[in-house]
């Protein structure tokens, strides 16, 4: 049976190490766009404090991507790793993007980058500016690869169960790659990275501006940023990830979740700003409401309903009851009875084989469940309300912050008063975090609104894991936790230990404090 | 071109078995060179030197690996989820000596510090050293059956805990094993060191890859001779037809002693693999000593791929055998993926790949010539490592 502490402790390191690999994607992909942009400037301008910027960021984003490559590959290896039973349920379909991720991006983004930090001496100016578009481009296109990724185990289209093999297999390729969710993911999460590296490149050139030091190179730094993350920042809000909301039942019920919409209101449905969930009876406290929100976010339109939990959760029940038949019939398959009979019946229920499993988490013998095992598995359908409603509110407040604050830099730098703004530029220091608090909460929202399903509909979580032990997992969480917490500490020394030196860490004699500095700034590469 | 299912099974047995050269060739260069990197660098000049020679390209190269293990899920998804989480432990372990080799490479120069540059010498020579040593000891045990079975729902359960499972892992055959893909690529990396540096650090590296090339022969014919006397093969006696949708639980599977020879038998080509093994890394030991590094490095490629080709061809078509339930094996005909998506795969690789190579090949070529102190040097550090 399932060992719920083994579960959840698999679940633990699964979090742990996607949140952590997910603090150094963000700024990779954005700041990469911006050494574009800068070196591309460099080029057309030959002005050398170009070439200076793209290096002095460059180096930053060095320090960053060292630890994005490190823990991407914990990732790699982890869906074999720890959620074995998945990798053999859906390798069929899931694995294919995976494996072209590595042929089509990280050898393009990783040959490249090489050449990016070392190549200045051995590559004409055009030619290097290729290789960081081609860094930028790698990038990007593994954040698209994974997402269509993990676009499919939210919505797993193009793909059907196969009984003779007992997985997963795909159908479509297509279906899988123009999935509308993994669409609306990959704009919108490439969006949140963009955002984050323009707001690291404009908390640090404010801060340079506000200690007064290297002002023409802080100036123009700022200037490319605040006009790159307003059009990111306008992006990651638009293009939010709700038009994917209508697809689907896990997307349906995580929507219901994250709007603690526990009944189906006549529409358009109204956005709760404010309330506190009582997950045991099913209601809401103290609501606050915005009116037809909801509807027009949710649905694109006044008319679209928002189907409630409550109704969710009968609607659920229907299906785990053909569930039932489903795996009924796949037993006797996996048996060998063979006719039309048997396979008719298993193709009417097949799609809700996943709602069957879930009653495995009850009682071993799906077949035989009580009314009450079926009532228990229908109620755990729906992902916990209150961490879902607080965390999808938190990415939303860092997000309309975010957007006055790159709004007001745009408007400054183009009135060309910005270092008069001290207000403005010390806000965006302390706001650094923040678009590091809207991506985690934002995958928080994604992957804990996704449960119970390791793949919607599909295949419950609980039985996605592989057959360790606790005691295994203890080990490798306590190992990757000593470990990442060792290089997130060497990593933020190093970053606040350049971003202190600042350009003059190039060593060309033209910033500030190069006299004091530049023996120690010249020994290090 | 739509290939029918068994010719595609059997490519895409081929196809993982380049990449796992590739990756043994590209990657298994960078790991070698950090393996010598403590003991070929006296100073911090020469480290530098050592690193560079591999600096710009080492991230693409552990790509080969990454895209190993993706196309071993996309592939043989069966493989992918019983092998990795039956070798928990030796995965981690892999896992976390990779961690510091983009950290080592990235961040050594960063601060001028000889403790804090010793440190992550050290972590690069961790970094190449155990996954070099941990994939062949994986090997090792591949040859010899892992204590694994599925069940009615194809979910794989393993015999033991697997805390207390890394030490049978480590048993001397599988050892041997180890030694074998260790010295081999340490060998490699010594071999492309003659090529890109100069003396005294190419003189050192010529040395280390005689004596290493050597150890290289002693070791696989050794265990040629173990796997033909000492180890028990696996051989399919019945299974359903090779393009029937893939079922590990249809097959049944004996184990016995020589089975891993008969390939040897019925397609007397194979003997093609272990002659280039040994002759590949011959010829990388006599180029080497007469100074004609550019060759034993073709060479040295030549015989790593004959090494893992043997292994390979040994065991078709056994990928992963089970030593406790046999019938449980997984086989180039019962682990792969469906017919549509080793299509796809199939056609993501033609196309790609080749792109990948040529890229790959551009990137070398711009940074090609010897690294030196000078050129460390030059540019006060800003194009080095
Ligand atoms: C939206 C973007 C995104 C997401 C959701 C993920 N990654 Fe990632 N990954 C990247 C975006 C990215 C990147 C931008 O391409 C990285 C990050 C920093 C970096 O250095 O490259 C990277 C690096 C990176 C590497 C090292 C590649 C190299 O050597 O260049 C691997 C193996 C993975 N990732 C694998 C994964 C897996 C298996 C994930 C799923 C669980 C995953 N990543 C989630
Ligand atoms: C790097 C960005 C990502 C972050 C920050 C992230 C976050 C999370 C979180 C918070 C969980 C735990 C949910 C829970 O168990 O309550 C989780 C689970 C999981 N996520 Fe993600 N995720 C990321 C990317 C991905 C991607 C791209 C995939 C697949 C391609 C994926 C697959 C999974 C799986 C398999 C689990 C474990 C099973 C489960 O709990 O459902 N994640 N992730
Ligand atoms: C301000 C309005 C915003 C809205 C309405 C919004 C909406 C959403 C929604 C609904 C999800 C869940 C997607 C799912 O269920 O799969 C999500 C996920 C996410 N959000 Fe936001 N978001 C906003 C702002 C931001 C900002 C400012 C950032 C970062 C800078 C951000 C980063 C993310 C990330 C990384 C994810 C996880 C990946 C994904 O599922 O796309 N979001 N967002």
């Amino acid at each position: 049976m399932v060992d719920p502490l083994f579960v959840e402790l698999s679940r633990w390191q699964f979090a742990a190490t996607a949140m952590y690999h997910f603090l150094f994607v963000p700024l990779t992909l954005g700041l990469s766009w911006m050494l574009f942009m800068m070196e591309s400037a460099y080029v057309l301008t030959n002005k050398e404090v170009y070439r200076d910027m793209t290096r002095f960021w460059g180096k930053l984003f060095g320090i960053n991507f060292a630890v994005g490559v490190a823990t991407g590959l914990t990732m790699e290896f982890e869906f074999g790793t720890n959620w074995a039973y998945y990798s053999h349920y859906v390798g069929d379909v899931f694995g294919a993007p995976l494996a072209i991720e590595g042929l089509m991006a990280f050898f393009l983004e990783s040959t490249f980058i090489g050449l990016f930090f070392l190549g200045w001496d051995k590559l004409t100016k055009r030619q290097h500016l290729a290789v960081t578009f081609f860094t930028a481009l790698g990038s990007n296109l593994s954040a698209m690869w994974i997402l269509v990724a993990n676009g499919w185990m939210q919505n797993p289209v193009g793909s059907a169960f196969s009984y003779q093999t007992m997985r997963m297999e795909m159908t479509s390729f297509s279906e899988v790659l123009f999935n509308p969710v993994a669409q609306v993911k990959f704009v919108h999460t490439v969006a949140a990275g963009y955002v984050t590296g323009a707001m690291f490149v404009l908390a640090i050139s404010a801060w340079y501006i506000l200690k007064g030091r290297d002002l023409g190179f802080a100036k123009r730094s700022f200037a490319i940023a605040a006009g790159f993350g307003m059009a990111s920042v306008l992006s990651v809000i638009v293009l939010g990830d709700e038009s994917g909301y209508t697809l689907g039942d896990v997307q349906k019920t995580k929507l219901a979740a994250i709007e603690a919409e526990y009944e189906t209101h006549p529409a358009p449905a109204g956005l709760t700003l404010f309330t506190i969930p009582d997950e045991a009876t099913m209601e809401n406290r103290y609501s606050v409401k915005l009116p037809w929100a909801l509807g027009v976010i949710a649905t694109r339109s006044t008319t679209g309903e928002v189907t409630g939990i409550k109704d969710l959760i009968v609607l659920h029940e229907e299906r785990i009851r053909s569930g039932i038949e489903a795996y009924d019939a796949l037993q006797r398959l996996r048996a060998g009875e063979r006719g039309d009979e048997i396979t008719a019946r298993f193709d009417l229920h097949k799609t809700d084989l996943g709602y069957g499993l879930l009653l495995k988490k009850y009682t071993a013998s799906v077949v035989d469940a009580t009314p009450e095992q079926i009532s228990l598995a229908a109620r755990d359908t729906i992902p916990p309300v209150t961490p879902l409603f607080i965390t999808f509110r938190m990415m939303v407040l860092a997000g309309v912050v975010m957007f006055f604050l790159i709004s007001a830099s745009l408007y400054f730098t183009i009135r060309r008063t910005i270092e008069h703004q001290r207000w403005l530029l010390k806000a965006l220091v302390w706001c650094l975090p923040l678009p590091w608090i809207a991506c985690e909460t934002g995958w928080f929202v994604a992957e804990f609104g996704r449960q119970p399903w390791a793949i919607g509909e599909v295949l419950p979580t609980f039985l996605a894991t592989s057959s360790l032990t606790s005691g295994d997992l203890i080990f490798s969480l306590s190992g990757f936790i000593t470990f990442y917490t060792v290089l997130l500490v060497i990593e933020l020394f190093l970053m606040i230990k350049y971003i202190r030196l600042g350009p003059a860490s190039l060593g060309t004699g033209r910033y500030h404090g190069e006299s004091e500095h530049s023996a120690a700034a010249h020994a290090a590469g | 071109m739509i290939l029918d299912y068994e010719t595609l099974k059997f490519i895409w047995w081929i196809l993982i078995g380049v990449l796992l050269i590739g990756f043994a060739i590209a990657d298994g260069m960078d790991m070698g060179v950090g393996v010598l990197l403590p003991f070929l660098g006296k100073t911090d000049d020469e480290r530098r030197v050592i690193i560079n020679t591999v600096g710009p390209h080492w991230d693409g190269n552990q790509v080969w690996l990454i895209t190993a293990g993706g196309a071993i899920f996309a592939a043989w998804p069966a493989v992918y989820a019983a092998a990795f989480s039956g070798f928990y432990m030796a995965m981690l372990l892999v896992l976390f000596a990779l961690f510091f080799r983009p950290v080592g490479f990235d961040y050594r120069s960063k601060i001028d510090d000889t403790r804090w540059r010793n440190a992550w010498d050290w972590g690069l020579f961790v970094g190449g050293l155990v996954p070099a040593l941990i994939f062949g000891v994986a090997f090792g045990n591949l040859l010899q059956g892992v204590p694994f079975h599925l069940d009615e729902f194809l979910r794989s359960h393993y015999q033991g805990s697997l805390l207390t499972a890394l030490l049978p892992l480590l048993n001397p055959f599988a050892l041997l094993a180890g030694i074998i893909s260790l010295a081999m690529l340490t060998m490699h990396g010594a071999v492309w060191l003659q090529i890109r540096t100069e003396a005294p650090v190419a003189d050192r590296a010529r040395k280390v890859a005689i004596l290493l090339g050597l150890l290289v022969i002693v070791a696989f014919a050794g265990a040629g001779l173990w796997v033909a006397y000492g180890i028990d093969g696996y051989r399919v006696v019945s299974q359903p037809p090779f393009d029937a949708p893939s079922n590990p639980l249809a097959k049944s599977v004996v184990s016995e002693r020589g089975a891993w020879l008969s390939i040897y038998h019925t397609v007397p080509a194979s003997i093609i693999a272990p002659v280039a093994g040994f002759a590949g890394i011959f010829l990388a030991v006599l180029l080497s000593a007469v100074r004609r590094p550019g060759l034993a490095f073709i060479t040295s490629a030549l015989g790593m791929a004959g090494i893992i080709a043997t292994a390979g061809l040994s065991m078709f078509p056994f990928i992963l055998p089970s030593s406790i339930d046999p019938n449980s094996s997984l086989t180039v005909w019962d682990a792969p993926s469906s017919h549509f998506t080793l299509t796809v795969m199939f056609w993501a690789v033609a196309l790609l790949l080749p792109l990948v190579l040529s890229y790959t090949a551009w990137c070398y070529t711009r940074m090609w010539g010897k690294v030196t102190t000078a050129t460390i040097r030059s540019d006060g550090g800003h194009s080095a490592y």
